[in-house]
């Protein structure tokens, strides 16, 4: 390896790891969102009223669509 | 507001990386000993100065954490941390790159390259620990105290060159006083390396702290969601 090859091995380290460590930020965030928009849904659904439950005799709601 | 600063940031960091880069192999003249191999110098002090900067703000936040409590505080340091930990590594394996055809060894245990690999295995235990143990309030505190000690190395590896023998070249501040640089371009040259540099870690900062922040919400939004799944079970 003359000298050259020294220098492009020293700039292709940094640029490599720094790539490398921002695409595992990325792919991180982008994981905690979907993770976090799952838990916001279920969090939604578990604390919704309960709907209540149609009465025999009672015409249903058609106002609705 | 914070992906908005995000990329302002990175967009800073891609033009003056550029600029620097365009300085260092069209601008900035070849150095007369060394030749081609002076110019990882350019990019060898910036992530010297930025895994310094990164540990500076690691002990920083501890103190804060400890006096003030609160979890940005903690987050920053874990940052923080881990990004100095990459420049460290970085910083060891560009200056083993430069050694190898000047000294012509990778490595020596010379004072400088001793107390910067000594600062690279406690910052490395700080992550091994908070990797390794479940995040709480307690393990928040002994970071913020490891963090503290382990940075009490930085000043130590700064002045080494000064304060014993050693052949690890001293460029910024020579033992004679004044900059070992021979020609104006290569000080501005590594001004614009640093500045660039310093901006990336703005950068890396702002995106890794908008992780742990969702990742601390995830948890929040994680112990409602059983509350109110265990509440609904009492109900039926």
């Amino acid at each position: 390896m003359d000298h050259f090859g020294f220098l492009l091995a020293a700039y292709s380290a940094i640029f490599a790891a720094i790539f490398l460590y921002v695409m595992f930020i990325w792919n991180r965030q982008a994981n905690l969102e979907a993770e976090l928009r799952a838990m916001e849904a279920k969090l939604a659904a578990l604390t919704a009223p309960p709907h209540p439950d149609p009465q025999p005799g009672s015409s249903p709601d058609v106002s609705e669509p | 507001m914070s992906k908005r600063l995000g990329n302002i940031l990175g967009a800073a960091t891609l033009v003056l990386i550029t600029v620097s880069l365009w300085m260092i192999f069209a601008w900035v003249p070849t150095e007369a000993e060394e030749g081609i191999v002076q110019r990882i110098f350019y990019f060898h002090v910036p992530c010297a100065w930025v895994a310094f900067a990164a540990f500076a703000i690691v002990a920083v936040a501890g103190v804060f954490f400890l006096w003030l409590g609160g979890q940005i505080w903690d987050d920053l340091g874990y940052a923080a941390a881990e990004i100095g930990m990459l420049f460290c590594t970085l910083m060891l394996i560009t200056g083993s790159l430069w050694a190898k055809p000047i000294w012509g060894t990778w490595w020596t245990w010379d004072s400088r390259l001793t107390t910067s690999f000594v600062l690279w295995l406690l910052y490395g235990g700080y992550l091994m620990m908070r990797g390794m143990l479940e995040e709480s309030e307690q393990v928040a505190r002994f970071a913020a105290v490891v963090g503290i000690v382990a940075a009490l190395d930085v000043p130590v590896v700064i002045v080494s060159v000064r304060l014993w023998r050693t052949i690890h070249p001293a460029v910024l501040v020579t033992r004679q006083g004044g900059h070992g640089l021979q020609d104006p371009r290569m000080i501005v040259t590594l001004l614009v390396s640093i500045a660039a540099f310093t901006l990336m870690l703005a950068w890396l900062l702002t995106l890794r702290l908008a992780v742990l922040r969702a990742r601390t919400r995830l948890g929040a939004i994680a112990r409602a969601v059983a509350i109110a799944e265990f509440r609904r079970g009492q109900s039926v």
